[in-house]
């Protein structure tokens, strides 16, 4: 197969630039003592994130603050209020004062941020509750077994997602393995698909792992000899959890709730496959406006407007965990 | 009795995430194309994985690109941890910010964002632009993997080498990128899966004409999945089974 390299020819120049003039740069810092400081080691990726991150962000910014024709405006949010802004508009204009009366907001836009907040808000919540114990067992030191039920929380997301998404239809649909089983029995079949408990159900399986691993991880760092202390000083078990190791995991638990949450509020290929288009969720919204509306003005003000959500929210989390002590996946 | 219960509850999760691995499995070995129904049992889609073209190009788009991937931003990113660890305390901090930023941007926004400068750029979307987003999602991984193992290094030891008559290339290749090995290792795998897995950023920075496996599945999924797609994502699961289970003995074997 030969794969299409179309770039402009400028964008191989400045590439080829880039790359000689980095390759001196190395040179120096190699070959004398007094070469170029290693901070420089950084500017490659610095220029690599300036034009592949920090221009692209600012580019979703101008064209949410402008029109198709280029010039500055804030429809684009205000179409984001209501969706019937550009017809209220025109009626407005033709009918005067009249045209009050045919005037209606157009709320797409805003119920289904609130229904994708909703619905992350709930995923989140049953992760929590699922993937906490889970966690908790995993750290168990009387386990033994901690490193192998990692991986075997890993293994799954090593098949592709959209794959593993899908096969839950199987399981799901109306002549699928749930229903045949249900009907085997003698029961009624079960309308289980396209519906938003599809879609909640498919977004706890995807990210459920995401809740589990960084609440093991900052579990099993955690000095046990805290828990026995405690035991010692005359708490329960349930007092123990309470006291001291659901305070210590707490870095954790906001890092697994950031790393639900966000994915779950932007997701669309989820609620497309489980919810069969009766369910609509913002990042679908976001996707349509740009793909299928090609209505990139107001899908722009729209990531924009989520972009916002999910720096308030991070920033109110890391109030909670200032240090950022809960780590990733890794 | 406690610790049966925990067992247990352990077990029910772990089924609930392997329940739907299992029913694809078992569908790539259906000799009929329903997806309810068991038509007996057949190597029929695994024959015919290797007769569609499709699903070959998709194969070898999505394996090509994380690989490259992989490679291009296992360097940028060692560079560059290696780089804001010598940083001072201020510029040092306006790059972790900039490297955490992608990871607070959902992927969504990542990837119109980019779909937007190539648009902006009049660049056509495909392959090479499809590289060029992996690489910018996966450098910040690498970077995050490795500064934490500079971070642990005794910064002496390279002093000690430069007074001992280093030059700073001999120095850095044979003193610190030894001691930061491990985290560079596991940034480059947790690139590679990464890459391997996306699909959201893969699909807004490439054109219908350029699918990798997961674009693939994306656009088929309405129509039904080819149960060949079940058969490939089957096989690359158990591929990289053999492969972790192969690091596996090497790493116990060394201990």
């Amino acid at each position: 197969m030969r794969a299409n390299l179309s770039l402009p020819w400028w964008a191989w120049a400045a590439m080829g630039a880039g790359l000689v003039v980095f390759a001196v740069m190395i040179g120096l810092t190699v070959k004398r003592n007094r070469g170029v400081h290693r901070s420089l080691f950084a500017s490659p990726y610095t220029l690599w994130m300036i034009v592949f991150t920090v221009i692209p962000v600012i580019l979703i910014g101008y064209y949410a603050f402008t029109n198709a024709s280029g010039a500055f405006t804030l429809d684009n949010f205000k179409n984001f209020w209501d969706s019937n802004y550009e017809s209220n508009k025109v009626i407005l204009d033709v009918m005067g004062e009249e045209g009050a009366a045919y005037i209606t907001r157009g709320t797409v836009n805003v119920d289904t941020l609130v229904y994708s907040l909703w619905m992350a808000f709930k995923c989140t919540v049953i992760c929590l509750l699922l993937g906490y114990p889970a966690a908790l067992f995993m750290a168990d030191r009387n386990m033994k077994l901690g490193a192998t039920l990692v991986v075997l929380f890993i293994i799954p997301m090593w098949m592709n997602f959209l794959l593993r998404t899908i096969a839950w239809m199987s399981l799901l649909e109306d002549s699928g393995l749930i229903n045949t089983f249900l009907k085997w029995l003698g029961f009624e079949g079960v309308q289980l698909m396209y519906n938003s408990e599809a879609v909640l159900l498919g977004m706890v399986y995807n990210f459920l792992p995401f809740m589990v691993f960084p609440i093991y991880t900052v579990l099993s760092k955690m000095d046990f000899r805290l828990t026995e202390a405690a035991a010692d000083l005359g708490c329960n078990s349930l007092q123990t959890l309470v006291k001291v190791t659901l305070p210590l995991s707490l870095p954790g638990v906001i890092s697994g709730i950031t790393m639900v949450f966000m994915p779950s509020v932007t997701t669309f290929f989820i609620p497309r496959v489980l919810g069969g288009g009766n369910t609509m969720m913002f990042g679908d919204l976001i996707e349509s406006k740009f793909l299928t509306e090609g209505n990139w003005n107001v899908g722009s003000a729209l990531s924009l407007i989520m972009m916002l959500l999910i720096l308030l929210s991070l920033s109110i989390l890391r109030k909670v965990d200032p240090n950022g002590e809960g780590g990733g996946i890794a | 009795m406690i610790k049966w219960l925990k067992k247990c509850y352990l077990g029910l999760v772990l089924v609930f995430l392997y329940v739907p691995i299992l029913v694809l499995i078992v569908q790539s070995f259906n000799a009929g194309k329903s997806r309810a129904k068991w038509e007996g049992f057949s190597f029929r889609w695994y024959t015919e994985l290797f007769q569609d073209e499709r699903t070959l190009n998709a194969l070898f788009v999505t394996l090509s690109i994380a690989v490259v991937a992989m490679i291009v931003s296992t360097i940028l990113g060692t560079l560059a941890a290696i780089g804001i660890h010598a940083m001072k305390k201020r510029p040092q901090a306006l790059m972790m910010t900039l490297t955490n930023l992608p990871n607070t941007m959902p992927d969504i926004v990542t990837g119109i964002s980019l779909m937007l400068l190539f648009i902006f750029t009049k660049v056509e979307r495909g392959y090479v632009t499809m590289l060029l987003a992996h690489i910018t999602f996966d450098t910040p991984y690498v970077i995050l993997s490795v500064l934490p193992k500079l971070k642990q290094m005794n910064r002496h030891t390279y002093e000690a080498a430069m007074d001992l008559g280093a030059t700073p290339g001999y120095a850095l290749f044979h003193v610190i990128i030894p001691q930061c090995k491990q985290g560079i290792i596991t940034g480059a795998m947790l690139a590679f899966t990464l890459s391997l897995d996306d699909f959201t950023i893969s699909y807004f920075t490439t054109s219908p004409l350029v699918q990798n496996l997961s674009t693939l599945i994306y656009s088929s999924a309405r129509k039904g999945i080819d149960p060949s797609l079940n058969a490939l994502s089957a096989l690359m699961f158990v591929a990289l089974l053999i492969l972790l289970l192969i690091v596996n003995r090497r790493t116990a074997n060394n201990d």
